[in-house]
C-alpha cells in the first residue's frame, strides 16, 4: 500500500475487527495487525486457514455469523487495497511520532525468522484484549496445569484437548464455556470449581435482568454440562495440584465465606490436566508507555480510561474491548464500533456520521453490558483468603522461581507493591515480565488498590538481530501480508 | 552529643551515606518520598568501574570506593549485594583505537589501576566477534545489583541506629542569628548552633511550629521540613537526591546544577553464561566524558547472575522525557550484535531507562556547601553513582566528623567540593 494510512489497529479480535471494518466502511485506509495467524483474536480463535477443513471448530463458537460477516467485509476492503492486513505481526512498541504514532512490529510470518518494521499513522486504536488472571497455589507450576483460557485456545485453535480427565477451577462464567467445549470433545470434566456462591449475583439482579442474552447463554452452557454430567461445585476451589513429571491429581476444598478452605473437607481427585482462571487481566502494554491514563475497574484491575467515544487521554489514541475493562465479546464489538466512529469524526472523514438512532442504540448497549460486567466482577472476586492457600514454598513467580515466602519477606522489609517486590526478589523479571505473577504479587502486597501493571517498554520479546536490522537499513511499511486471509 | 544528620534520598548514595554515618555513631535519619532505590539506582547496571575513569578526582574516589565495596561485601555478605568482581574487558575495533586505549590504560596504571593489555581477547571472551585487534583487561572492575545493594546498606544503617522516614523534603530550617561556623576541621555539634524549637534528644518528626518560609541567608541548618508538614531536626543535611539533587539543593538554599542525562539499557532473555566480563568498546570512555548534547551510544555488554545479558549504553540530554526512543534501542542492538554475533538470535525481553544525574563538569559534587552551613552535597554522580556510592558515603561521613573516616580523607578529594562552582563570594560562577 503506497498511500498513507489513516489508522493502525492493533489486535484483530472482536473489537479490532469491528473497529477496522467500521473505519474502512467510512472511507479510511487502515492497517490491521495481530500476532495470531488468523483473524478472530481469542474469542473467535481459529486454526490457520490451511488447517480449517481438517479441524472443525464451528460448534465451539458463538456469534460465528458476525465473525464471518466481518471477515468478508475485511476481505473486500483488502482486495480494494484499502486494508493492509498484517497477521503474525507482533507489536513490541508504540510511540508518538510527530502528530501521529509509530507502531514497531516484528513480522513472524516466516518464523523463526523475524523482520522488524514500522507502521505509521496519525491515529492508533489499541484492541489488545486481555489474558487469564492467575492465582498461584501449591502445584500450579506442574506440567498439565494450564489456564482456563489456554485450554480453550488449544481447543479452538487446533482442536486439541489438553487432557482426558480435566478439573477446572477459579471463578467467573468463563469456566462454563471451557467446560462445555471440553465435554463436547469427549473430555471427562471431573469438576468445575467455582469459588463464588451463585447467590452473590442476587445482590445485583438488575444487570442480569437487563441482559437476557447473557442469561440465555449461561443456560445453554448449563444444559450442555448437565447433558455430559459435569458437576459444577459452587464455593469450591482447587487448592493444590499434585504429581511428578506432570499433574496427576488435584485437591478440592469447599470454601468458607472469606475464601479459606474449610478444614478437614479436602477431597483428592485424579486428573491428567487442570484449567484455572480467576477472571482476566487487560493487556495494557502498548497503552501505558504512551501515557494513557488508567482508571479502576470493579474486578480489581486498572484499565484504560476512555470517554464515551473510546478516546483515551492521549490525543489520537483510542482503545476498545477488554483494555477498557473486561466485559466480553459483545461489549467489545460495540466499543470497537464506537471507537471507529470517533476516529472517523476526529479525522474529518467525508463519510456521513452514523444516524443518531444507531449511535444511541450502541451507547445504551455499551452501558447495559458494562453494568453487567461490573455485577459479574463483584460476584466473582478473588477470594480474600486466597493467600492462606499458599505455603512459604509455593512458587509465585515461575520464571524466576520466587516463592511466596520470599515475597512475604520482601513485604516485611517494606516493599509495598509489586514493583518493589520485583526489585528485591526478581519476581516478575523473567520471561513473562510479571504478566503472570504481577496480579498475584499485587494481591499479596497491595490488595485494596487496583492492579496497575509495570510499565513495559518492550511489549513482546524481539530478537536483537531484528532490532539491529532496523538500525542497519530502516524499513518503512515493509511488505504487506500476501498469504493470510 | 551526637550529631543529627538527615540524609535526603534513599538511593544507593543516600543509603551508603547513612551506612557510613551510622557506623561512625552519628544520629541518622534517611528521608525519601519513595522506597529505597526507586530512582536512578533501580535503572543502573550496577557498574563498579575503574576502567572508564581517567586519572583525576573521580578515579581517586572510585579507587577508594572499590575497596569499600569489598569491605561492605565482607560486612554485609557479598551475596546480599550480588557483588561480583568479574573484571572488565575493553576492546578496540581498530589499530588506532587500540593504540589510544593502551596509552589511556598506561596513564591509569600510573594512577594505581590494574590494567593488563590483552592481544587475544577471545581467550577471555570466547563469543566475541573475530577480528578484534586487542583490548585491555581491568581485573578490579566489578558489579553489584544496585537495589539489593542499596537495600542492604540501608538495612545495615538501621541496625546501627538510623531511621528511615517516608516524606518529601520541601525546605530547610536555619538559625536566625546568622551563625556562620563553617563545616570542616571543627566537628559539627548541637552546641555550635543556636536554639531551636526541638529538644536536643528529639528523634523523628516533631510537631510543626511556626517555621521560616525558607532558609535565612547565612543561617546554619537546624532541620528540614517535609511536604506533610513535619520537621526533622538536623545539625547537617546530606543532599543525596541524585537526579533531583539540583531541586533539593535549591529547597535547602544551596542550589547546585544537576541535570538529567537519559540512558536506555536492554535486557535479554536469560541464557547460560555467555559473557563473563563487563565488555565494552573503547569509545565508551570518550562518550562518558563527552559534553555533546545529542545522542551518543557506545556498546557495553555484560551478563548478570540472573542469566540475562545487559546491553547499554546511550546518553541523551532530553530532560526528563520518558518516551522510548526506538532508534536508540535499534542502535544499541546493532552495536551489541557486532561485538557478540550470537546476540542476533537472542531475544530482547525488556528495556528500561533512567536519568543519570550530571554536573556540568561531569564530576560529582561532594562536600559542605559554603553558602548554608550544615548542607553537605553528595550528588551528581552521572552514570557512576553505584560504583562511587560507598566512597561518597565515607567521604561525606569524614566531612561530618571533621576527620578522615575509613581511608576517606577530605583533604584528598578537594576537587569534588561544591566550591568549584562558586565564586569566592558564594555566587554561582
Amino acid at each position: 500500500m503506497s498511500e498513507p494510512v489513516d489508522l493502525v489497529v492493533v489486535g484483530a479480535g472482536p473489537a479490532g475487527m469491528t473497529a477496522a471494518a467500521t473505519a474502512l466502511a467510512g472511507g479510511l485506509r487502515v492497517v490491521l495487525l495481530d500476532s495470531g495467524t488468523a483473524l478472530g483474536g481469542q474469542y473467535w480463535r481459529h486454526p490457520p486457514e490451511h488447517a480449517r477443513a481438517a479441524v472443525p471448530t464451528d460448534d465451539l463458537h458463538h456469534g460465528l455469523g458476525r465473525y464471518r460477516a466481518l471477515c468478508r467485509a475485511l476481505a473486500a476492503h483488502r482486495s480494494a487495497g484499502r486494508l493492509d492486513l498484517r497477521l503474525a505481526h507482533h507489536a513490541w512498541s508504540a510511540v508518538r511520532e510527530g502528530d501521529g504514532f509509530a507502531v514497531h512490529v516484528v513480522d513472524r510470518r516466516d518464523a523463526p525468522r523475524e523482520t522488524a518494521a514500522v507502521l505509521r499513522a496519525p491515529r492508533l486504536l489499541v484492541a489488545t484484549g486481555a489474558y487469564d488472571r492467575q492465582l498461584p497455589f501449591p502445584g500450579w507450576d506442574l506440567p498439565g496445569v494450564l489456564t482456563a483460557g489456554g485450554l480453550q485456545a488449544l481447543l479452538k485453535g487446533g482442536g486439541v484437548a489438553a487432557g482426558s480427565r480435566v478439573a477446572l477451577g477459579g471463578t467467573g462464567p468463563f469456566l462454563l464455556p471451557v467446560a462445555a467445549g471440553l465435554a463436547a470433545r469427549g473430555v471427562e470434566v471431573v469438576a468445575v470449581c467455582e469459588a463464588a456462591h451463585p447467590r452473590a449475583w442476587l445482590r445485583h439482579p438488575g444487570p442480569l435482568l437487563r441482559n437476557p442474552g447473557k442469561w440465555a447463554e449461561g443456560a445453554s452452557y448449563a444444559a450442555t454440562l448437565a447433558r455430559h454430567r459435569v458437576p459444577v461445585r459452587p464455593r469450591t476451589a482447587i487448592v493444590a495440584a499434585e504429581g511428578g513429571a506432570r499433574v496427576t491429581a488435584v485437591r478440592l476444598a469447599p470454601l468458607a465465606p472469606d475464601g479459606s478452605p474449610r478444614p478437614g473437607t479436602e477431597r483428592r481427585v485424579e486428573v491428567d490436566a487442570v484449567g484455572v482462571g480467576w477472571g482476566f487481566a487487560p493487556q495494557l502494554d502498548l497503552l501505558v508507555p504512551l501515557g494513557c491514563a488508567l482508571t479502576e475497574s470493579a474486578d480489581g484491575n486498572a484499565v484504560a480510561a476512555v470517554d464515551a467515544g473510546q478516546r483515551t487521554t492521549v490525543p489520537g489514541l483510542y482503545t476498545a474491548g477488554e483494555t477498557c475493562g473486561v466485559g466480553g465479546a459483545a461489549l467489545a464489538v460495540h466499543e470497537g464500533r464506537l471507537a471507529a466512529w470517533s476516529v472517523l469524526a476526529d479525522s474529518g472523514a467525508a463519510a456521513p456520521a452514523p444516524a443518531n438512532r444507531a449511535r444511541t442504540a450502541v451507547r445504551s448497549a455499551v452501558a447495559r453490558q458494562r453494568a453487567f460486567a461490573r455485577a459479574m466482577a463483584l460476584a466473582h472476586p478473588v477470594p480474600r483468603a486466597w493467600p492462606a492457600w499458599l505455603t512459604d514454598e509455593t512458587v509465585v513467580c515461575r520464571c524466576e522461581e520466587v516463592t511466596a515466602g520470599a515475597v512475604r519477606t520482601a513485604r516485611a522489609d517494606g516493599a509495598h507493591d509489586h514493583r518493589q517486590v520485583k526489585q528485591l526478589t526478581r519476581a516478575g523479571m523473567g520471561w513473562c515480565q510479571g504478566r503472570m505473577c504481577g496480579p498475584a504479587v499485587h494481591c499479596l502486597t497491595a490488595r485494596g488498590r487496583a492492579y496497575e501493571p509495570a510499565e513495559r517498554l518492550v511489549a513482546t520479546p524481539v530478537t536483537l538481530g531484528a532490532l539491529a536490522g532496523l538500525d542497519e537499513e530502516p524499513t518503512d511499511n515493509a511488505e504487506p501480508d500476501k498469504e493470510c486471509s | 552529643m551526637t550529631l543529627k544528620v538527615v540524609v535526603v534520598g534513599a538511593g544507593v548514595v543516600g543509603a551508603a551515606c547513612a551506612f557510613h554515618a551510622a557506623s561512625a555513631g552519628l544520629d541518622v535519619t534517611v528521608v525519601d518520598r519513595g522506597p529505597v532505590g526507586a530512582g536512578t539506582t533501580s535503572r543502573g547496571e550496577g557498574n563498579v568501574l575503574l576502567s572508564d575513569k581517567e586519572p583525576g578526582p573521580e578515579l581517586a574516589l572510585a579507587r577508594l570506593s572499590r575497596t569499600l565495596w569489598d569491605e561492605a561485601g565482607r560486612e554485609l555478605g557479598a551475596d546480599t549485594l550480588e557483588l561480583e568482581p568479574k573484571g572488565g574487558l575493553v576492546v578496540a575495533s581498530t589499530d588506532e583505537s587500540l593504540a589510544a586505549l593502551r596509552e589511556f590504560a598506561a596513564r591509569q596504571e600510573a594512577a594505581g589501576v590494574r590494567a593488563e593489555p590483552v592481544d587475544r581477547v577471545r581467550d577471555l571472551e570466547p563469543h566475541l566477534a573475530p577480528g578484534i585487534p586487542g583490548g585491555v583487561h581491568y581485573p578490579q572492575d566489578a558489579q553489584v545489583q544496585p537495589v539489593l545493594a542499596a537495600a542492604a546498606l540501608l538495612r545495615a544503617a538501621v541496625r546501627r541506629g538510623a531511621r528511615f522516614h517516608t516524606g518529601e523534603v520541601v525546605g530547610a530550617l536555619t538559625t536566625r542569628d546568622g551563625d556562620r561556623t563553617p563545616l570542616g576541621p571543627t566537628p559539627l555539634g548541637p552546641t555550635s548552633h543556636g536554639p531551636t524549637s526541638h529538644g536536643p534528644t528529639s528523634h523523628g518528626p516533631a510537631p510543626v511550629g511556626p517555621v521560616p518560609e525558607g532558609p535565612v541567608p547565612g543561617g546554619r541548618i537546624t532541620g528540614v521540613r517535609t511536604a506533610a508538614g513535619e520537621v526533622l531536626p538536623a545539625d547537617a543535611v546530606v543532599n543525596a537526591a541524585g537526579t533531583w539533587g539540583g531541586e533539593v539543593g535549591r529547597r535547602l538554599g544551596a542550589p547546585v546544577e544537576v541535570l538529567p542525562r537519559r540512558g536506555f539499557v536492554l535486557v535479554t532473555e536469560p541464557l547460560p553464561p555467555m559473557v563473563r566480563h563487563k565488555v565494552y568498546s573503547a569509545d565508551y570512555v570518550a562518550n562518558v566524558a563527552s559534553s555533546d548534547a545529542g545522542l551518543e551510544t557506545s556498546c557495553v555488554v555484560e551478563g548478570t547472575r540472573g542469566g540475562t545479558i545487559l546491553v547499554g549504553a546511550s546518553r541523551e540530554r532530553v530532560g526528563f522525557d520518558t518516551t522510548l526512543n526506538t532508534a536508540v534501542v535499534a542502535r544499541l542492538a546493532a552495536q551489541a550484535c557486532r561485538l557478540f554475533p550470537f546476540l542476533r538470535g537472542v531475544h530482547l525481553m525488556r528495556a528500561y531507562r533512567g536519568f543519570r544525574p550530571y554536573c556540568p563538569d561531569h564530576l560529582p559534587v561532594i562536600g559542605p556547601d559554603p553558602r548554608v552551613p550544615g548542607v553537605v552535597h553528595a550528588c551528581g554522580h552521572e552514570g557512576a553513582g553505584i560504583g562511587l556510592a560507598p566512597g561518597t558515603g565515607a567521604l561525606v561521613t569524614a566531612h561530618l566528623l571533621g576527620r578522615p573516616w575509613r581511608d576517606a580523607d577530605p583533604a584528598a578529594h578537594t576537587g569534588l567540593l561544591p566550591d568549584r562552582f562558586l565564586t569566592p563570594g558564594g555566587a554561582p560562577q
